[in-house]
């Protein structure tokens, strides 16, 4: 067999190895990704709540059990997950309490519209109390007549001594 | 039993049964206006206050001598526990908590019978009445639900249970040791937090007690404003101080690099503030134009209730919160008293709805009274975000089934627009005048604050900061400085010009001749700086994380940290102790040795990561200590943050606290003041 025998086995080889390693190249790049940093963990590990610590959020809970979280959470972004998709994982797992803000549905809109409602509702309030006064009909006091600033300033000075 | 222990708990039955009486008393007084009645029902208040020191005496005796067999003793406190904590103990928990709670409502309830009634005795029997119905309802539920002198007994088939009287063929335990008290309260700041809390909370009950006399006897002048305004003012320096006192304890123990979680129980420690300041501004249209009557009513209700409704949250563990360390059921008994509270005083105020109808009206838009409107709209705005947020996941939990959280970037974002809103009208409202304004003379007075304001928006740009939030928070902040400032240098000039009296005698002279109002503008001055600290820990912090070995280091911005030993050690009061020792460079020389700890408190199970902090101006450098191997030198984790200008938040808080108290000191009533002024006045004319 000459050089140029081989030449095309040698192109089919190459085709061959491309072809394997566009296939295989995106799985292996995962899972040969670098650990997530404890800093890409927490900015995931901020926004959720685990249900048994009382109100502190998950990246900085000490305890067992939330470290073990955020491991899984390292574990979910290493296998390239992103942040919307490992926080409804722990939601269904754990149930909606582990977000930190509700999700804007069913019910849960009310958390966000009742506080905007209520405060224009007094705005309007506050609105029409000061309508029902016209300008025009607000009353300047009457200005003190020579005598009485004279004695106010006298009184003034006394009690300053 | 204890002598201790049988003399505080008759002290306590004592104390309800008198707390009872002092308002039966005085409500039948008022009715068939007998006034020996009521002078009964005011003696048997004034009697509260020493039995529950007996009581309160009593206690600390136990837990100073470690009588475990008292339930109460032996779940806060253990042998180990030094003195000092064995006396705060006594607020460690829901039944201590409660008589202490009492124990302060009896001293101002006490200092309020006191005072001289010669002008106001038709608002006795009302006083008498809130104040005695407040007491007797917390120190009911102290006797009778979570009594602090139950002790522990066991059955006959050898069950134990703990009880005030000894069930029938029982034997008293008697255990070695207590529980100890909770590790987070356990920090100097604890010491001092809960009680200025619960001084806070006290306080405004009396505000509260003078609105309802007032709303009782008919009597609609504004005279209860008056009165009620400085117990108020009281009432909201131990309320800012509290809140205060708690950011700075979770900033240094909670270990989240923070200082305001909003957590449930600091947010019902905030609502009382909220409605409370918005009634010191509005009580101030009253007195000066006779406006807002009925509105302020609602306002003292309103806070009186949310007092409660604080102390509800926080005692019968209806919310998870780290502060729920005091959970048991006695809860269904405080909403009930909520709501009675609530309607029975609206009830008053609808009754009386009438005849509080005020002849006066408001001013335009640009008037003092109207801007002090807009305000009340803004804090009742923070204070419905704050309510809605702490109780949605009860409701959601009630209709749906589904618990729910709704954690600070709900808060953050709802009420950020309404703090900058309050900005914008601290800085207008003290230019304007009551009843009519000039908007010529307004914005000539605006022109010089908002150049200076503008300049220094600049000035931050050229920094570098771009940020819209801080840009428009620091100009604000500026721009109420600015003016707040310029009304300092005002007042001093004219007095300057007037009395010949340098700048210093002049600023002095000014503020002690008028120190509601300069308080209030030392106040504003402080809410500045308190807001440059938020703007610069909420927009510039910055954090990272590492697991380092010994000899390396971790990077944040200009500072390095180099992780240099851990060692871990027992101590005697029960704690398992792992110290780091770090050293801080800022741009590579070293400016600190810092040692963040992880604290395992080993009965009770808890770890507690105490931070450490390298403080300056320009802000904190934090670091936690938040894992390490089991051989220290093969690695710790450590969690590094930067705090930029979080001491501006901290000086804020001591300006704020001391304008409080500049406002709050006691001044001679006017009324008194133009008595004088008459009488001097009448003597000239008889000797002229």
């Amino acid at each position: 067999m000459t050089r140029a025998d081989s030449r095309p086995a040698l192109w089919l080889w190459a085709a061959g190895l491309l072809w394997a390693g566009a296939l295989f190249t995106p799985a292996t790049v995962k899972a040969q990704a670098p650990t997530p940093s404890d800093d890409e963990v927490n900015a995931v590990a901020q926004d959720l709540y685990c249900p048994v610590c009382e109100n502190v959020p998950l990246d900085v809970c000490p305890t067992v059990a939330c470290e073990q979280w955020r491991e899984t959470i390292r574990t979910k972004l290493g296998e390239g997950w992103t942040e919307a998709e490992i926080h409804r994982y722990f939601a269904d797992q754990y149930g909606m309490r582990v977000l930190a803000a509700p999700e804007a549905r069913g019910w849960n809109w009310l958390v966000y519209l009742v506080p905007p409602i209520a405060f224009l509702a007094g705005a309007v309030l506050v609105v029409r109390t000061l309508r029902r006064t016209p300008e025009a009909r607000v009353d300047a006091p009457p200005a003190p007549s020579r005598e009485e600033a004279a004695r106010v300033e006298a009184e003034l000075r006394r009690r300053d001594r | 039993m204890s002598q201790a222990g049988e003399v505080g708990l008759a002290a306590l039955a004592l104390a309800l049964g008198a707390s009872v009486y002092a308002p039966v008393a005085a409500g039948y007084g008022r009715l068939r206006n007998k006034p020996a009645w009521i002078e009964s029902g005011r003696r048997a208040l004034l009697a509260v206050w020493p039995l529950l020191s007996l009581a309160l005496a009593g206690l600390i005796t136990l837990l100073l001598t470690g009588h475990f067999e008292y339930r109460y003793v032996g779940a806060v406190t253990e042998r180990s526990l030094p003195a000092t904590l064995k006396v705060t103990a006594l607020w460690g928990g829901q039944a201590g908590s409660l008589l202490f709670w009492s124990w302060l409502m009896s001293g101002f309830a006490g200092a309020v019978a006191l005072r001289r009634w010669d002008r106001d005795r038709d608002y006795l029997p009302g006083v008498i009445l809130v104040c005695g119905i407040t007491l007797a309802f917390f120190l009911g539920m102290t006797a009778l639900l979570e009594n602090p002198f139950a002790r522990w007994w066991e059955l006959a088939d050898g069950a134990q249970i703990a009880s005030v009287f000894q069930p029938h063929g029982s034997l008293p335990l008697f255990p070695v040791d207590g529980r100890g008290l909770n590790p987070l309260l356990r920090h100097p700041g604890m010491i001092i937090h809960p009680p200025m809390l619960y001084l806070g909370f006290v306080s405004f009950v009396i505000p509260f007690a003078f609105a309802m006399a007032a709303l009782i006897s008919g009597r609609n002048d504004d005279r209860w404003v008056r009165l009620a305004r400085r117990w108020a003012l009281v009432g909201w320096l131990f309320l800012s101080l509290g809140l205060l006192l708690g950011g700075r304890w979770a900033y240094d123990v909670l270990g989240w690099g923070g200082y305001w979680g909003w957590d449930p129980v600091e947010i019902a420690a905030l609502m009382p503030w909220l409605s409370g300041t918005a009634f010191l501004h509005s009580v101030m249209v009253e007195e000066k134009r006779g406006l807002l009557k009925r509105w302020n009513t609602v306002l003292i209700v309103l806070t009186y209730c949310l007092v409660v409704f604080g102390t509800f949250l926080t005692r019968s563990g209806v919310l998870s919160s780290v502060h729920a360390f005091a959970q048991s059921a006695i809860g269904p008994l405080f909403f009930g008293y909520i709501a009675l509270a609530f309607l029975a005083s609206l009830g008053l105020v609808m009754w009386r709805w009438s005849e509080w109808k005020t002849e006066q009206e408001f001013g335009p838009v640009l008037s003092r009274e109207s801007l002090f409107l807009f305000n009340n709209l803004l804090f009742l705005g923070i204070l419905v975000v704050c309510f809605w947020g702490v109780v949605y996941p009860l409701l959601s939990e009630v209709a749906t089934g589904q618990k729910v959280t709704v954690g600070p970037a709900f808060y953050e974002r709802a009420t950020a627009p309404l703090w900058l809103a309050l900005l914008l009208l601290m800085g207008v409202a003290p230019l304007t005048a009551y009843g009519r304004s000039s908007a010529r003379a307004l914005g000539r007075l605006l022109r010089l604050p908002i150049v200076l304001a503008g300049a220094v928006v600049g000035l931050l740009i050229l920094s570098g900061v771009y940020h819209p939030g801080a840009l428009l928070g620091g100009g604000l902040a500026a721009f109420v400085a600015f003016v707040t400032l310029a009304e300092f240098w005002r007042g001093a000039a004219a007095r300057r010009q007037r009395h010949a009296e340098s700048w210093g005698t002049a600023t002095l002279a000014l503020i002690a001749r008028n120190r509601r109002r300069y308080g209030g503008y030392f106040v504003h001055l402080g809410v500045v700086l308190m807001a440059i600290g938020i703007i610069g820990v909420e927009l510039f912090q910055t954090e990272t994380q590492g697991t380092i070995a010994q000899g390396e280091s971790l990077r944040l911005g200009r500072y390095r940290m180099l992780y240099e030993s851990l060692t871990e050690f027992d101590t005697a009061d029960g704690r398992n102790v792992a110290r780091a020792v770090v050293g801080v460079f800022r741009d590579e020389r070293r400016v600190g040795t810092l040692a963040p700890r992880r604290d395992y408190f080993i009965q009770a199970q808890q770890p507690m990561t105490i931070p450490g902090a390298r403080s300056s101006f320009e802000g904190d450098f934090y670091v936690l200590l938040v894992g390490w191997k089991p051989i220290a030198a093969e690695g710790a984790t450590f969690k590094i943050y930067w705090n930029p200008l979080i001491n501006f938040l901290w000086a804020g808080g001591f300006v704020f606290l001391l304008g409080t108290l500049v406002a709050a000191w006691p001044d001679k009533e006017p009324e008194a003041a133009a008595i004088q002024l008459l009488g001097r006045a009448a003597a000239g004319v008889s000797s002229s």
